[in-house]
């Protein structure tokens, strides 16, 4: 009985034996000495536990009484959040080696992040909730202030951490309620309590709770307000690792707890998520506009993004679902390119983040910035990219389960929001040049990075690599 | 008779007040984080008047974990806080304000 359920549970075992065995192995050897080593380590631990994931298949399984949900849906979050810390991890050594901070705790910090989003995705249980979620917390804290002798770095790490505090309360005191009006912490029996015309008010309490806390999570309007400021203050390597695993751990979690605990009662919370996807959507692409520093524009950027993939959510459907998948796949895929060149921009060896810095960058370096221009258009949702796809698929479930105004609204706000995508286009083709003009050249693994996702955006239109499958099996699973 | 009412209701009263805690206070961090706390252990009344109630065991569990959680927390908190305070020289919640906009 014991050693099955630890059998499913072997994957996050292996990674946090790893991360606590390198943390302790450093800390009584060569301590930064090893830092470069174990951060490809990490990497390769990850990419090997997704590809142990991803081809174990093998069905719906439950471990210890229903606490941890192995199923497609699980395995499929699982792969995409270890694949996109491992690209981020790989990208970040040049860079943390350069600036001075490829500091051990680093990669380990990573590695007990990833082990929460994967106990995150798999949670079948209020507690296993609260602590897949914390564990990523309190890694990600750490990280955002890894930059110690730096102002914006510790105020970033000190605003993420007390927004990440509140919202865990209000999580808390959701799931508190739900435990006391439905009896026990597991959903499926919550999911029995909670079926039906109307919800106890004590369970919608609750339930509202919890939404606003998992919100906070994945920065959808009106609970973003530490977004900017953590994106703009942490370390460029550090905001790349944000604006991806976290986030698809974040709504895959928000995607379990609708349906596998409150699948019942959708017309309770299709409203209230679809407001949240609306005014993220708007706020994203509205509060963008006037931004200077491309880190803080990426993070308005994401807001946007989350708003879209709630979208997906707030359709209620098996489609809905499947969409947000795909579309967040297709965000992550984006933003690792994205994020590839931001952290390639420098000069005289500082990084420099200000969008104005990126005037005819196009005539130093044409590739980079054929590459951006890709990426940029994906993320803008022009047609022929695969972001557009993404965008299509959500604006179709919200349109197919009724929500005729949300899809109406999407598309208006996607409008609005390219403006300030077109921008960087703009003035890296046609903008003026300047004095202080960014340093050509970079490291090849970013260009790497920043090709593949470019070409990714390109070559994905003809079958999305096949990830719309998956994301349906995925979808199957976690709705029925 | 106190009943279930009662503790609910002072756990949703000091949960209030860690909620205006947080933000009304202008002054000093570690009051943030004093109204952290707060709101975790009214989260832990709650879950345990309702254990108590209910005759079942989960919320108990459930409380203890909270508790070493909010331990470990307030560990990363104070240290996140001393690292700030010696770039900036303050811990005041005004003066946390270098990135704005």
């Amino acid at each position: 009985m014991i050693s099955a359920d630890l059998n499913i549970i072997l994957p996050e075992i292996v990674l946090a034996v790893f991360a606590m065995l390198t943390l302790v192995g450093a800390v009584y050897t060569g301590k930064d000495k090893l830092a470069r080593p174990m951060l490809w380590a990490t990497a390769a631990v990850f990419a090997l536990l997704a590809l142990w994931i991803g081809t174990a298949g093998g069905g719906d399984r439950t471990a210890f009484h229903g606490m941890f949900i192995d199923d497609a849906f699980a395995r499929f979050a699982k792969v995409t959040v270890l694949i996109s810390a491992a690209a981020v991890l790989v990208m970040s050594e040049g860079y943390m080696a350069r600036h001075g901070l490829l500091r051990f705790e680093y990669p380990v910090l990573v590695a007990l992040a990833a082990v929460g989003m994967m106990v995150m995705v798999s949670a079948g249980d209020l507690i296993a909730l609260y602590m897949g979620l914390e564990l990523q917390s309190l890694a990600l804290y750490v990280v955002a202030s890894l930059r110690r002798d730096s102002e914006t770095s510790t105020e970033a790490g000190l605003k993420y951490f007390v927004l990440g505090s509140l919202s865990s309360g209000l999580l808390l005191y959701g799931a508190s309620l739900t435990y006391g009006y439905a009896g026990t912490t597991l959903f499926p029996g919550v999911i029995e309590a909670a079926t039906g015309d109307h919800l106890s008010v004590g369970l919608l309490i609750g339930l509202v709770f919890m939404l606003s806390g998992l919100a906070f999570k994945v920065s959808a309007v009106p609970f973003h307000m530490w977004t900017p400021d953590v994106y703009q203050g942490s370390p460029t390597p550090v905001t790349a690792f944000f604006a991806t695993a976290p986030k698809v751990a974040a709504m895959a979690l928000f995607a379990r707890l609708l349906h596998d605990a409150f699948g019942g009662a959708v017309a309770d919370w299709s409203q209230v998520v679809a407001l949240l996807a609306l005014l993220s959507m708007f706020l994203g692409s509205i509060a963008a506009i006037g931004q200077r520093d491309i880190k803080r524009l990426m993070a308005y950027s994401s807001i946007a993004h989350m708003g879209y993939a709630l979208m997906g959510l707030a359709a209620g459907t098996d489609f809905g679902v499947q969409a947000m998948l795909v579309y967040m796949v297709i965000y992550v895929t984006m933003n690792v390119g994205t994020f590839a060149f931001i952290m390639s921009m420098s000069r005289d060896g500082r990084p420099v983040t200000t969008i104005d810095s990126l005037g005819l960058y196009a005539r130093k370096e044409p590739g980079r910035a054929l590459a951006m221009l890709v990426l940029l258009f994906s993320l803008a949702g022009v047609p022929p990219m695969v972001g557009f796809f993404g965008k299509l698929y959500v604006l179709r479930a919200a349109y197919e389960a009724g929500l005729i105004w949300l899809a109406v609204g999407g598309m208006i706000a996607s409008v609005i929001g390219a403006y300030y995508y077109l921008r960087i286009v703009y003035l890296m083709y046609f903008g003026e040049d300047r004095e202080d003009a960014l340093d050509s050249g970079g490291a090849p693994v970013l260009w790497g990075f920043l090709v593949v996702s470019a070409v990714v955006m390109v070559a994905g239109v003809v079958n999305l690599f096949g990830i719309e499958g998956a994301a349906a099996a995925a979808a199957a699973t976690l709705v029925n | 008779m106190i009943g279930l009412e009662h503790y609910l209701t002072v756990a949703a009263v000091l949960f209030v007040i860690g909620i205006f805690g947080i933000f009304l206070n202008r002054k000093n961090v570690i009051i943030l984080l004093m109204s952290i706390e707060l709101i975790l252990l009214s989260v832990n009344i709650n879950f345990v008047a309702f254990s108590s109630f209910l005759g079942d065991l989960a919320g108990q569990v459930f409380t203890l974990f909270v508790l070493t959680v909010a331990a470990a927390e307030a560990a990363i908190g104070l240290a996140i806080l001393v690292c700030f305070f010696r770039n900036r020289g303050t811990i005041a919640v005004e003066d946390v304000n270098v990135m704005k906009g």
